[in-house]
């Protein structure tokens, strides 16, 4: 208990670093994770393919190897100085996006072909039918899975601090300095991890098991 | 063809498809050709910063680190599936002092980031209460206690999502309660849950590379210490580049693998008229596999 009482500042401050990174990267690959999926779904193959391939080669590449890019490779290349933070949100972002796009795409093909079929043929235009129809019908087998993608964020912020970010995942460090016990202090960032998943858990099945649709 | 977004085109909505195709191709190769240039600016496709790759040390190193990487992915999934296995029985079980624990310890696995699980592995034993452990055991006990608990739920929602007359058949002639998991349930489960139990050893052989942040000589690891050698002009980008390529190669074959046996459960069960599966909870299950 010492552990966390004495370093309060610490643990506060770092948390704080934690869900900055998360809100900011949340928000970027919800953003990203739209535009890749509307390219996925839109009527142009190339912009189709492209999505796909993105997609592809994104989900199978890890993310420490994303973050390595980010940290060490790209100040070679001398396009914009950015900070470790900003580096750090643009993996993170460019990671999410994929994961956020294929549960967006899925989501939009659960919705039978009938229903925006119907719509046309009572004749609603474009923007009708998927702000009336489909998108309320996909969204409620999107926020679900929308969650659990964000969830698995959140835990990946983590890595962060290990590209000198400061946040959660690097208090083991300070602690190391100022001579307290580390696996108390990472016990407690565990405990930290927990407080702010478990909720988003519990959201996340409450979402799943109200807005099931039954088809 | 008619999608739910939109009708087979008109020759109106062709050519504006076209033209978005076009912009969108122009913009694509807009983005990617700044990139490239900003490579060949910064000298990155030059001669001497590839040099390395021709040095017999150099390939003996990486090979070297390939292999600790694929070391390291193959003990974690092996350990991992015993582990799944262990804690689904467990989750399984009709004794509540059996499936009560195995809950709580899935649970609490799922909901920690793997990497403060391997730091408390590695930092929290070794400096905490002096007990030395490797780079290598943390890493692969940090996998395995993540990943085997995400298994150990793929492997209950698999069994949960067999139709009950299929135990109910089992318990009628007379079998008992191990017979009706490892006879009846079990094969069944496991047919259907194949595609996602190898999505996530893909997620095994991705997060082995969390091994960079504590130092275990892997991939990443070497690509960083090649990338800083300055007599070989601190070829960080060309070396990451080669390290991306094996990565991506090695996942992407491993997916493939799970799209191949996913393809081949959904053909036999179309032929198979007689083995209702209940798809959404695969489907949903797959969905959370897939996610990091």
């Amino acid at each position: 208990m010492n552990v966390l009482l004495d370093n309060l500042d610490l643990y506060a401050s770092a948390f704080i670093g934690t869900v900055e990174l998360f809100l900011v990267a949340a928000v970027g690959s919800i953003i990203g994770g739209l535009l890749l999926a509307a390219m996925r779904v839109s009527p142009v193959p190339v912009l189709r393919v492209f999505g796909a391939g993105y997609v592809n080669i994104v989900r199978n590449t890890p993310l420490t190897l994303v973050f390595f890019f980010f940290a060490f490779a790209y100040p070679r290349l001398e396009i914009a100085d950015l900070s470790f933070f900003a580096r750090a949100c643009l993996a993170l972002i460019v990671y999410t996006s994929a994961f956020v796009c294929e549960v967006v795409r899925s989501g939009v093909n659960t919705v039978p072909v009938g229903q925006a079929e119907a719509s046309r043929a009572l004749g609603f235009t474009f923007g009708q039918t998927l702000g009336t129809i489909v998108l309320p019908q996909a969204l409620r087998s999107v926020v679900p899975p929308l969650t659990s993608v964000q969830i698995a964020l959140l835990k990946n912020t983590t890595i962060a601090a290990g590209f000198s970010v400061f946040e959660a995942g690097g208090i083991y460090q300070n602690l190391s300095e100022r001579g307290y016990n580390v696996l108390v202090g990472l016990l407690w960032v565990a405990v930290g991890f927990l407080i702010l998943v478990v909720p988003l858990t519990l959201l996340q099945r409450n979402l799943e098991r109200r807005w099931s649709v039954a088809r | 063809m008619t999608a739910v977004l939109y009708d087979a085109p008109g020759p109106r909505a062709r050519r504006r498809n076209m033209l978005l195709g076009v912009v969108g191709v122009v913009l694509l190769l807009a983005v990617a050709g700044f990139v490239v240039y900003r490579f060949v600016v910064t000298g990155q496709f030059d001669p001497d910063v590839w040099q390395w790759i021709l040095y017999r040390n150099i390939q003996l190193l990486l090979l070297d680190a390939l292999f600790n990487t694929l070391r390291a992915f193959v003990v974690a999934a092996v350990l991992a599936l015993l582990f799944g296995a262990v804690l689904a029985a467990g989750r399984l079980s009709d004794h509540r002092w059996v499936s009560g624990p195995a809950t709580a310890v899935v649970e609490f696995f799922r909901a920690v980031p793997l990497l403060i699980l391997i730091f408390i592995l590695y930092f929290g034993l070794s400096r905490g209460l002096g007990v030395n452990v490797s780079a290598f055991t943390a890493l692969v006990l940090g996998l395995t206690l993540y990943n085997g608990s995400v298994l150990a739920e793929v492997f209950r929602a698999g069994v949960a999502s067999l139709p009950r007359g299929q135990s109910e058949a089992a318990y009628a002639l007379g079998m008992r309660k191990t017979q009706v998991m490892t006879n009846v349930l079990l094969p069944q489960a496991l047919r259907a849950m194949l595609p996602t139990i190898v999505s996530q050893l893909v997620v095994v052989l991705k997060d082995s590379a969390l091994g960079f942040l504590i130092l275990y000589p892997e991939l990443l690891y070497q690509a960083r210490f090649l990338g800083s050698q300055g007599q070989l002009g601190s070829p960080i980008l060309p070396v990451a580049m080669v390290i991306a390529a094996i990565y991506i190669t090695m996942c992407l074959l491993l997916s493939q693998c799970a799209n191949y046996l996913e393809r081949r459960t959904r053909r036999t069960r179309r032929v198979d008229p007689a083995a209702p599966f209940d798809d959404t909870a695969v489907e949903m299950e797959q969905i959370r596999a897939a996610t990091p």
